[in-house]
């Protein structure tokens, strides 16, 4: 039953990957879509089964077979669902289903073999998704990690002959393997310390010690394993690839690069939370780290023009809440966030899908202006979309983020909750940003001279000239995925309505069998929610909801009242918007530290001097020497007999004298 | 049938091969068709190898003996265990794959090249059935002939430099490795103990505990012989010349099979002939592993030909090779050999990739590729496929033998790990920049505008390739399951407090693992019923693994518990240092 939902998607896969280029667009988008809702649809009922279960026994597991069993090395192929899963799973086939329905417009005017590439490789996407966060232990979670980054390298990628693109998609993959570098070790150093890489047998051992006073093995486990998290999840040092990540189309970017893939990080986190819980060296640098790159994504967020790479830097941002929310021990929280944001991300990714589809491939906000008027429920979703992530009361992302500040101010760091706060300011700052400069206010220029950054074939420009006359909204399939999401984003963060406000925060009940050992039952370290408490969440709620209509507020001045005002304040800090229109400089000075000097020191260094000139040289001679040395020995050589009378004679005379010397 | 089986699968070529001689050159679709026939009977008949094997055994199978030369004792012995039987199924299916891709490649002296690839074929498995030392010199030696002339005669431009430098470099560490070989010859006699007979036989040796001393002389000279072979840094420059000059089928079966016999023989002759040398040298050995590892990648990244930048791309992997077999553990062993296999698949189909373009185009400059994906999308696919085995994509067969090497060498000593993991991330810049510069992008170069995908024979090259790495990635249990006993036999001699103290504390663990091979007790059901089993089973004896480092004289080892690792020295702000 479990097995069948990352095969399905799978199999969608294995169709579209042999078949695909033989089939019709409709045919194999069937395909793909089918697929995808038919994993959604076992996903529902494999949650209504686990929900059925005694809350305290809510697991099922299924073996599908050993995998690797070798010496101590043994490794058991299991899915495994509890509820942390159940939620994963519901947001990657749910969000996964209404990305693929979607796409089917969006993607209507590829060519038909890369339209099946496309799908088979959005399916395995899945596929491996499903595994991640289905796996049992260790080595099955890697292997949906692993498989995600292929298909997001191969996503990006995926109009290849396009440089940048290709580019973007090769640095994702390598970014990330430096993530996985240490994840790895962080795996291997679990097994060793714990002799198994099972989840749950590893939340039993170590929930059997006590938590690590100083920088321990387990601290070090953690650390490791968080370095794989800041790969794949975009955090402070490798989150470089994922805002280049933006050249894959629009709904892969809505998909792997906001909904799913990029959480899987906290996921894992949240997956081993009691292991992470022992370790709070390592929580604390988590939480900085979030919180840090929450900050330093919101403020290039501010700046760019690039309607998706804007998008791209608040995804980095809200990843660094989860993050923080998992570095002050409220796993709950930043799963709540993971699954508030992966609705209003994908909405909101998807709606500038529509506004770059309607517009030929625009991305530049400068360029839109307008769009309110003929792109109606593109507007209206949007809106919603950026409502939610703005935190603005009754909205999902204002539930999640304000546990996550909540816990936070409550654990004691009260300078990461400031942080915090300065965040959701931005947060708010830049999506409205969007909003009034994309779709308020008038057109700028006539897009019809707009580059085509879209890389669309050329059999599109026709296409392109239909656009021109008239702007169309989202068509149907689109339109449907923009309507359920925008509803999605307003309701779901009703299953968690903290007590505060009424509610009994059904979601974290829900998930805290995730987060604790299974027989050893330790004390949740979230403080007990009394009533002089729910005072004061009431109070930071009001204090968040404060800085997010401020927020709007001065993105409506800045943006839509007094435009040049904007410009103004840009002017008087040229450096400081210089620094952060280049994104601080992060990737140039990378380039600088790391790359070149790998490219200098193995192509100067390793391979024309060591390899070529020393040791090859060394080699050589050798093979001159003994080849110089032949030639002068040959001259003795010279056929004369006399001359080797001589020489034997000369010899005769040496042995007989040194025999009657001596 | 099955008493002859060995000889039957390494006369094979070589009766082709004579078969060849007969036919009249000029007719060279008979002797293309000849060859290729010849060569899938030879892979044919050493199927049932797989099947016959028998895993529970841990004596050498399919034993024939007869007397070769009497007067100094050589006989004519072969046997095969775990490891050598794999090889072979390698070396037939490459053979195989190489006589298949040659087919239009090669177009002038077809006969002769045809009888070299065969003779050589015969040369490398003979080396692997060999169970006695000169014999197994000889087939050794008869490898290198064929090689050198598939080199020198239907390589490309810098062919006879290549070739010359192939057969010195090896010769010389064969000159050495024999040398070593008869200081065993004459230790052995020299023993009255072993009743003062002259033998080669290398399972006599293997009982056998030759004094100190002379294992240490010894290792060396096989060291040099073997190492050259692998080839480990700073042997390896033959290599890339070898590899960039031969023709694609040379380069495949150079690849796949002939970099194994190097570390076939520190397998099966170094580390249980040798077991205290192989331990004093660990160190040596270990750094140029790893210096070998990051050198080859990083040396690959700089590459502007093709196959240069694969050949530099197997002195890495083979690095990755060396050091897991010399974590002296059965994981890292294990994961060493499936790491071979998984090389021979990877890089042979790497090789193959770049014969098929190269047939069509005549150059391996990268820069005249690009944006190969949109002509030939099949080629693309399986390229991708084969890219991400070699570097280690899990649910691939790369993957599978570089977490269990890690592993192994993880558990011998963390900071060796740090490094050799390093290879992920070099591996994959290399490979996707490979990748990138020649799939992806517009098709800037006309010539390129017309290159035809894979024909059906050239597919039908990577088909058995694509299929093991599909298979030894997910389910790599049978193959794990017949290198047991051969890496159990390794252990008792290089590591034995590893195989008792494994015996004494995972005692409960063993039976089950071999009742469960048995006929109808499937394995999986014992680990069904109780998943943590296995897992809680298998605690003690990985503390037990942490003594080994002490050997290396390393890390010093934690008494105690033995769960805890020392904590990282470095991490320590208040260090003098």
């Amino acid at each position: 039953m479990l097995l069948l939902i990352p095969l399905l998607p799978l199999v969608g896969f294995l169709l579209n990957a042999s078949f695909g280029r033989r089939v019709s667009k409709p045919a194999a988008g069937a395909i793909a879509c089918g697929a995808m809702i038919a994993s959604f649809l076992v996903s529902l009922v494999s949650v209504f089964r686990l929900i059925a279960l005694p809350a305290d026994a809510r697991a099922i597991a299924q073996q599908v077979f050993t995998w690797i069993s070798s010496g101590d090395l043994a490794v058991a192929f299991t899915l495994r669902l509890d509820p942390l899963s159940a939620v994963m799973i519901l947001v990657v086939t749910g969000i996964g289903s209404l990305i693929h329905i979607y796409s089917t417009a969006y993607m209507h005017e590829e060519r038909d073999a890369e339209y099946a590439r496309y799908f088979s490789y959005l399916n395995l996407f899945a596929a491996f998704m499903l595994v991640l966060v289905l796996g049992s232990n260790f080595l099955v979670l890697f292997v949906g990690w692993e498989g995600v980054g292929l298909c997001s390298y191969l996503l990006i990628g995926f109009w290849y002959e396009k440089k940048s693109a290709s580019d973007a998609g090769k640095k994702a993959f390598i970014v990330n393997r430096i993530g996985d570098f240490g994840f790895i070790l962080g795996v291997l150093l679990a097994f060793v310390h714990f002799g198994t890489l099972d989840f749950q047998e590893i939340a039993r051992s170590s929930a059997a010690l006590g938590p690590e006073a100083a920088f321990g093995t387990m601290s070090l486990i953690t650390l490791l394993l968080f370095v794989g998290a800041t790969g794949k999840s975009a955090q402070i040092p490798l989150y470089v690839w994922l805002p280049d990540a933006m050249e894959g189309p629009t709904p892969v970017s809505a998909l792997i690069h906001a909904a799913t893939m990029v959480t899987a990080g906290v996921y894992m986190i949240g997956r081993n939370a009691v292991l992470f819980s022992h370790a709070p060296q390592t929580l604390t640098i988590i939480a900085v780290v979030g919180v840090a790159t929450a900050l330093l994504a919101g403020t290039i967020g501010l700046v760019q023009n690039d309607i998706k790479r804007v998008l791209a830097y608040s995804t980095v941002s809200q990843l660094g809440y989860m993050f923080l929310a998992m570095g002050v021990g409220a796993y709950a929280a930043g799963i709540f966030h993971l699954y508030t944001h992966a609705f209003f991300k994908a909405l909101l990714f998807l709606g500038s899908g529509a506004v770059i589809h309607a517009l030929a491939g625009e991305q530049d906000l400068r360029r839109m202006g307008g769009l309110k008027k003929d792109l109606p429920i593109t507007y209206w979703t949007f809106l919603i979309g950026a409502l939610a992530i703005s935190g603005v009361p009754l909205l999902s992302g204002f539930f999640s983020k304000d546990e996550i500040l909540y816990r936070t101010y409550a654990s004691g760091h009260t300078l990461l909750w400031i942080v915090g706060l300065l965040t959701s300011l931005l947060t708010a700052i830049y999506m409205f940003r969007i909003v009034f400069l994309a779709f308020h206010g008038h057109r700028a220029e006539p897009f019809a001279d707009a580059q085509d950054r879209h890389a669309r074939p050329p059999q599109s420009g026709s296409h392109e000239a239909a656009h021109a006359a008239h702007l169309h909204d989202a068509p149907p399939a689109m339109a449907i995925a923009l309507v359920v999401l925008a509803v999605g984003s307003v309701a779901a963060g009703y299953v968690g309505l903290p007590q505060a406000l009424g509610g009994s925060n059904r979601f974290e009940k829900f998930l805290e069998p995730s987060f604790t050992a299974a027989d050893v039952r330790s004390t949740p370290d979230v403080p007990d929610d009394g009533a002089a408490t729910e005072g004061l969440e009431l109070g930071l709620m009001a204090v968040s909801t404060l800085v997010a209509v401020g927020g709007i507020g001065l993105a409506f001045f800045f943006f839509l009242a007094n435009p040049r005002a904007s410009d103004r304040v840009a002017s008087q800090f040229p450096g400081l918007h210089r620094v952060l229109m280049h994104k601080y400089y992060v990737d140039e000075i990378y380039d600088a530290a790391i790359v070149q000097p790998i490219r200098i020191v193995s192509e100067d260094g390793l391979w024309k001097g060591l390899d070529v000139r020393v040791i090859d040289g060394a080699v050589n001679d050798v093979a001159g020497t003994v080849g110089g040395a032949s030639a002068l020995l040959r001259r003795l050589q010279t056929g004369s007999v006399r001359a080797y009378a001589a020489s034997l004679f000369l010899g005769v005379v040496l042995i007989l004298g040194y025999y009657l010397w001596r | 049938m099955t008493s002859h089986i060995l000889s039957l699968i390494l006369f094979t070529p070589l009766a082709g091969a004579f078969l060849l001689l007969l036919v009249d050159k000029k007719n060279e679709n008979a002797i293309r068709w000849i060859a290729n026939i010849v060569a899938l009977i030879g892979f044919a008949v050493s199927i049932p190898l797989w099947f016959w094997y028998n895993p529970q055994s841990s004596v050498f199978q399919f034993v024939e003996r007869a007397p070769w030369i009497p007067s100094i004792g050589a006989e004519y012995f072969l046997g095969v265990d775990g490891f050598s039987m794999l090889l072979i199924l390698l070396t037939t299916m490459m053979g195989f794959i190489a006589v298949l891709s040659s087919w239009t490649a090669i177009t002038e002296r077809v006969k002769e090249y045809y009888i070299f690839l065969l003779l050589l074929q015969t040369g490398m498995l003979g080396a692997f059935m060999s169970l006695d030392f000169l014999l197994f010199f000889l087939f050794w030696e008869v490898m290198l002939v064929p090689m050198y002339f598939l080199i020198g005669i239907w390589g490309s431009d810098n062919r006879l430099y290549s070739a010359i430098k192939f057969f010195l470099y090896t010769l010389v560490g064969s000159v050495v490795m024999l040398l070593g070989i008869l200081a065993l010859y004459f230790a052995y006699h020299a023993d009255p103990a072993n009743g003062g007979i002259y033998t080669f036989d290398i399972t006599r040796f293997h009982r056998y505990a030759f004094a100190p001393g002379l294992q240490w002389w010894v290792f060396l000279a096989f060291f040099l012989g073997f190492a050259i072979k692998v080839p480990m840094f700073p042997f390896h420059t033959w290599l890339p010349d070898a590899h960039t000059d031969a023709p694609t089928a040379g380069s495949v079966i150079l690849a796949a099979v002939l970099l194994k016999m190097g570390t076939y023989g520190f397998l099966r002759f170094s580390l249980p002939i040798l077991p205290e040398a192989s331990r004093q040298f660990v160190p040596m050995i270990v750094v140029l592993s790893i210096i070998g590892i990051v050198y080859g990648a990083l040396v690959a990244l700089a590459q502007k030909d093709w196959k240069r930048l694969v050949a530099y791309s197997s002195v890495s992997h083979m690095g990755l090779v060396m050091l897991g077999m010399f974590a002296l553990n059965p994981v890292g062993i294990t994961g060493s050999i499936i790491q071979q296999l998984n090389h021979g698949i990877s890089t042979g189909a790497l090789f193959l990739i770049v014969g098929i373009v190269y047939e069509r185009r005549h150059t391996r400059e990268i820069s005249e590729y690009g944006g190969l994906s949109k002509v030939m999308p099949v080629y693309a696919a399986i390229f991708l496929i084969m890219t991400m085995s070699s570097i280690g994509l899990p649910t691939l067969n790369g993957f599978i033998g570089e977490l269990m090497i890690l592993q192994g060498v993880f558990v011998a000593n963390k900071i060796w790990a740090a490094f050799a993991a390093s290879g992920i991330v070099l591996g994959a810049a290399y490979m996707l920049n490979l990748y990138q510069k020649t799939m992806f992008g517009k098709i800037e170069n006309p010539k390129n505008e017309r290159l035809l995908d894979l024909s059906h024979r050239e597919f039908a090259t990577f088909a058995p390739l694509l299929v093991l790495a599909v298979w030894m990635g997910l389910y790599p249990a049978p193959f794990l399951r017949r290198l047991e006993t051969s890496v159990d036999h390794v252990i008792a001699r290089v590591s034995p407090q590893y195989a008792t103290k494994n015996l004494a504390d995972c005692g409960t663990l063993l039976p089950a693992a071999s009742a469960g091979a048995a006929p109808t007790a499937p394995l999986p059901d014992v680990v069904a019923q109780n998943p943590a089993a296995k897992f809680l089973a298998s605690v003690p004896c990985d503390a037990n693994g942490k003594p080994l480092s002490t050997s290396s004289g390393q890390a010093p080892a934690s008494s105690g518990t033995g769960t805890d690792i020392p904590p990282p020295a470095d991490k320590k702000p208040g260090d003098p240092q």
